[in-house]
């Protein structure tokens, strides 16, 4: 498979912060990838060093066979643009016209709407659209030009349920004609339900690059909570922690753990299990080795 | 190339038509200042009148140059739309010409007005060469009021902009001569005048409407400006790419 975008020992500071720590990565044609982590982890840096928006500090990036900087090498490409920073006295029609006259080949304009759940609204004015409305225009932008990469940036954030799905359909339509795609988000939910591949980041370096299932297994910890005076051995703990009465456990079988508690026949109460948020499965997953005393 | 100018062009043209408010208030003020001041008191005498015509254009234009240009253009740094057409396959000329070539056509159309009311209440008179003569000479005047537009458009936000503009904006046309004949004024002001933009781009304005010979210092002092203000306005774009692009 060919590689349409790739980083080389990429490295980027902003000032003293480092925003990425020498990235290396690979994004495939036909590919669907989804880019997780918690706020500040280099999701958005990565994506603006493909898109030319900023340049690495050390390091290589790599477009479609060229350099990001090339406008001619981001023909190849669509993004999307935050939908509150939409023309709003633009027609819905005229900015999609707008952003396709930059691309030799476009999408029938009528075809895209369509496909985002915008059909009736190409003469409605910007300003006049929901929410939701400008979000899935501002995705649908990223497709006017025919890209053979697209990337997303968050692009359900703040949407209900059938936008989403709306939305969700548009971009699987592109990947299944062969488009490759690479998406960020902080829902997990998101990443499963698009994409093959996973690539986790934090604290700017990649932490898991793999399938959609063995990164789900690696940061689907639950947190098992309940009041016991002293606890037996217990299976798959990853990590305990005590909170006055209360003992949390993080671990990736809630249920095989609750089975061994329950057959050690040790007193407890208030039994509770939740999943944790990906913020604490990242939390959880970055975290330094205890130093033990 | 030239497609995607027009392309930019277009879009940012409708969003100023789509909005008005700027085209009107750049136009408000000279058509106001032509009634109450040009028109009652150098109506009938036809060189005066003709020059106040060049002067009230010249006062429209360079308010429309230099407000319109420090607003958009720091307002346009401060929206993700901006970066967003960064991505698109274009660098940025296209957006950066099409910025240009909008704050022309508002410039034009805002001087529409003015020419109406001399056409209508004054004396003024101009022939066809003259008037298209004024018009080159008028664009070629705003020169330097487009790069302090740029200049202040991209080195504070766009509150600073707005205030920072009009501030620059007032004196200067006063000083310039655009307002009152500077006969009017104390002879200090009138040499100072000398050394200012607004007063060489006056100079050649009223060149070309009415034949009266300019004043070559204030001419040789516009040059020289217009090379300051472009550097300026180079380092002041050079900057906020690298803070917000590198």
């Amino acid at each position: 498979m060919s590689v349409l975008a790739r980083t080389i020992d990429v490295t980027r500071r902003y000032g003293g912060v480092l925003a990425l720590d020498r990235v290396s990565l690979e994004i495939r044609a036909g590919e669907l990838v989804g880019l997780l982590g918690p706020n500040g982890a280099g999701k958005s840096t990565l994506i603006n060093l493909f898109v030319g928006l900023r340049r690495p500090t050390s390091g290589t990036v790599e477009l479609l066979g060229g350099s990001p900087s090339d406008p001619l090498v981001r023909r190849g490409i669509g993004v999307t643009p935050q939908e509150t920073g939409l023309p709003e006295a633009l027609r819905v029609g005229e900015v999609v016209g707008f952003v396709t006259s930059h691309y030799p080949k476009a999408r029938p304009k009528g075809e895209l709407l369509e496909r985002f759940g915008l059909a009736d609204l190409d003469r409605r004015q910007i300003g006049g659209l929901s929410g939701g409305q400008k979000r899935r225009l501002a995705v649908a932008l990223a497709f006017a030009g025919e890209p053979r990469l697209v990337f997303l940036d968050e692009p359900t954030t703040g949407l209900d349920v059938e936008a989403r799905r709306t939305l969700w359909d548009g971009i699987r339509a592109f990947h299944e004609d062969g488009g490759t795609v690479l998406l960020t988000s902080h829902y997990l939910e998101e990443i499963e339900a698009l994409a093959q591949r996973v690539i986790v980041v934090a604290q700017g370096r990649v932490l898991a690059d793999d399938t959609v299932r063995a990164v789900r297994d690696m940061v689907g910890v639950q947190r098992v909570s309940l009041t016991a005076a002293a606890l037996p051995e217990l299976p798959g703990v990853l990590s305990s922690e005590r909170d006055g009465e209360r003992t949390h456990l993080m671990t990736a079988d809630a249920d095989h753990l609750v089975v061994a508690l329950v057959s050690s026949g040790t007193p407890f109460t208030g039994l509770e299990i939740r999943p944790t948020s990906l913020e604490e499965a990242f939390l959880h997953l970055t975290a330094p080795e205890p130093v033990t005393a | 190339m030239s497609s995607l100018i027009l392309a930019h062009t277009r879009y940012l043209m409708i969003e100023q038509l789509r909005v008005p408010i700027g085209l009107v208030a750049s136009s408000f003020f000279p058509a106001a200042a032509m009634l109450a001041f040009v028109v009652p008191f150098v109506g009938d005498n036809p060189v005066a009148a003709t020059r106040a015509t060049g002067s009230m254009m010249l006062f429209g234009a360079i308010s429309a140059a230099l407000i319109s240009l420090a607003v958009s253009v720091s307002q346009d740094r401060e929206q993700p739309w901006n970066p967003y057409l960064r991505t698109l396959p274009a660098g940025p000329l296209p957006a950066f010409a099409g910025r240009i070539l909008t704050t022309l056509v508002a410039m034009l159309i805002s001087v529409i007005p003015v020419l109406i009311i001399a056409a209508a209440f004054t004396t003024a008179q101009v022939t066809p060469v003259r008037l298209v003569l004024g018009l080159g000479a008028l664009v070629a005047a705003t020169t330097p009021f487009l790069l302090l537009g740029l200049f202040i458009g991209y080195s504070m936000p766009s509150k600073g902009a707005i205030a920072v503009s009009q501030v620059v904006f007032f004196p200067l046309a006063i000083l310039g001569g655009l307002l009152l004949p500077l006969q009017m004024m104390p002879s200090f002001v009138q040499t100072l005048s000398l050394f200012l933009p607004s007063r060489g781009a006056g100079e050649l304005v009223w060149w070309a409407v009415t034949g009266v010979a300019p004043n070559v210092t204030a001419l040789v002092t516009l040059a020289a400006w217009i090379a300051v203000i472009a550097a300026l306005a180079a380092w002041a774009y050079r900057r906020d790419e690298g803070r917000r692009f590198a």
